[in-house]
């Protein structure tokens, strides 16, 4: 028996098709998904994500505990600002890779992967219990208390501050939704129930992500549906969130990043701040930096046309199976096969000429620059 | 959502169809299977010349998400392919009937055509 989010009722009623993804009962699609990918594109999308996980952490000594436990420098975030990172373990492979916000002086937001909030619980309580500041913070798994949605594409600015009106109370203070700054986060009122704000997203659009109490999820996703259908606004599901992220390269926990593979290895070492000081992996990372890596993550775009890549495909150099492809698909934006995959590192150049194995045929594809795809203009 | 059966054409259980004249059958897959599918963006046609049996795996059909096996209603030898289907994959979501199809059989067996379904009996499959 799967998980639903609050949102279950609201993916029925409108027809989405319902696929497992990680524990959870989520719609993958609620017309097609090359419409809600070119939606997000064009004008806007709205996904629930309600399955991911938030975790606070507050107290004096929590900002030196999350730069202990990871990889980016939390001292960088002011009061209402807010980071991608990972989290590594001793060998520098990923726990998990998230965003972290400041909501206030000593209070940050963790929000974390879905399928990884279990071992991502764990994995913080045991750094707590080995924190010598362990005084001063506490740490609350209150995935179950919050849903989420994340509303993105071109257009979202222009009836966002309908739906959530007049001005923030905390974090960022700003007039109106829209005027929030790229990764900024503020605390709004909704229908008098408190969310939080963050101008993120995870589809290379702009948009922002709403986050509020469970019980106020599905009237925040109700209302932002009516404001923003006039300005093109669609359901979106999980099946464009994948063909999506891929085009700009975003890692997907499960994919490209896992407790084997390194923020290095994963192309993503910028969100690594070696220079910060001690934190669980730096020394591995640290060498990985400075002596290179075996492996390394390319981004490729298949020659011509050709069936899509597929995670697990296998990669050929010059005639030998070097490699494995972790993402994959017919992008919808490009209208060719793309994907991420791991080859070792003297083959990750772009411009090097690579083969997809795809049912026992090898197909020709280029390594290419991150990110696939980029907005014209 | 109503999904288009036409009269004149016999079903196999998996969503292909087969539209026969004399011994010659042109196969491609339903409405209802491309409204399954959504987004067709490649199709892996068999090459002219192979023998298939009926119910063998003999073509693949990918959307976005996913690659289905098409099997052959019928046993026979591949006569033609549609060039315009792996030009143009929409083609199958647009046209399942017309356009859209695969390839054709020389078919080996004309028994079998009566193990398929007939358009009342695909109707009834699809509804329930």
């Amino acid at each position: 028996m799967f998980k639903r989010t609050p949102l279950y009722s609201a993916h029925q009623k409108l027809g989405a098709r319902l696929v497992e993804f990680g524990g959870w009962e989520m719609p993958v699609q609620y017309t097609s998904i090359m419409d809600e990918h070119q939606a997000v594109r064009t004008a806007g999308g709205i996904f629930d994500i309600s399955h991911m996980g938030e975790v606070m952490v507050t107290g004096r000594g929590a900002q030196t505990f999350l730069n202990q436990t990871l990889t980016n420098d939390v001292r960088k975030l002011a009061v209402g600002q807010g980071q991608y990172t990972l989290m590594c373990n001793e060998e520098g492979g990923v726990v998990d890779d998230l965003y972290a916000y400041r909501l206030a002086e000593t209070e940050y937001l963790l929000i974390i992967n879905a399928s990884r909030i279990d071992p991502d619980w764990d994995w913080l309580q045991g750094r707590l219990d080995q924190s010598r500041v362990a005084d001063g913070i506490e740490i609350k798994n209150v995935s179950d208390q919050f849903g989420a949605v994340a509303v993105q594409g071109p257009r979202v600015a222009e009836f966002i501050n309908t739906s959530i009106p007049r001005g923030s109370l905390g974090g960022t203070f700003v007039a109106s939704v829209s005027e929030l700054k790229k990764n900024e986060i503020g605390v709004f009122i909704f229908n008098g129930v408190t969310v939080y704000v963050g101008r993120t997203g995870y589809t290379g659009e702009d948009g922002f992500e709403v986050i509020a109490p469970a019980a106020s999820i599905e009237s925040i996703w109700n209302q932002i549906l009516a404001d923003g259908a006039a300005f093109g606004l669609k359901p979106a599901g999980l099946g464009a969130r994948d063909t999506l992220r891929t085009e700009v390269c975003y890692p997907l926990y499960g994919h490209e990043l896992d407790e084997d593979t390194t923020p290095i290895e994963a192309g993503v070492g910028f969100f690594v701040a070696l220079e910060k000081g001690e934190f669980v992996g730096r020394t591995v990372l640290a060498e990985q930096k400075a002596k290179g890596t075996a492996k390394r993550s390319i981004a490729f775009k298949m020659v011509g046309k050709s069936a899509p890549p597929r995670p697990h495909y296998p990669i050929w150099v010059e005639g030998r199976e070097v490699g494995e492809v972790v993402s994959g698909t017919q992008s919808p934006s490009l209208g060719i096969g793309i994907g991420i995959g791991y080859v070792p590192t003297e083959f990750s150049k772009p411009g090097g000429q690579i083969e997809i194995e795809i049912r026992e045929r090898r197909y020709p594809a280029e390594v290419v620059k991150k990110p696939i795809y980029r907005k014209p203009g | 959502m109503s999904t288009t059966v036409p009269a004149d054409l016999r079903y196999a259980k998996s969503h292909e169809w087969a539209r026969i004249a004399g011994d010659i059958a042109t196969v491609g897959i339903t409405d209802h299977a491309q409204h399954e599918l959504t987004d067709v963006v490649f199709v892996e046609l068999p090459k002219v010349g192979r023998q298939v049996k009926a119910g063998e795996t003999c073509a693949v059909v990918e959307s976005v998400k996913t690659a289905s096996d098409i099997y052959s209603p019928l046993s026979g030898q591949v006569v033609e392919v549609n060039p315009a289907v792996e030009q143009n994959p929409a083609l199958v979501n647009t046209e399942p009937y017309g356009g859209g199809w695969f390839f054709k059989l020389k078919i080996s067996n004309p028994k079998e055509s009566e193990a398929l379904l007939s358009p009342a009996d695909y109707t009834k499959q699809i509804a329930g």
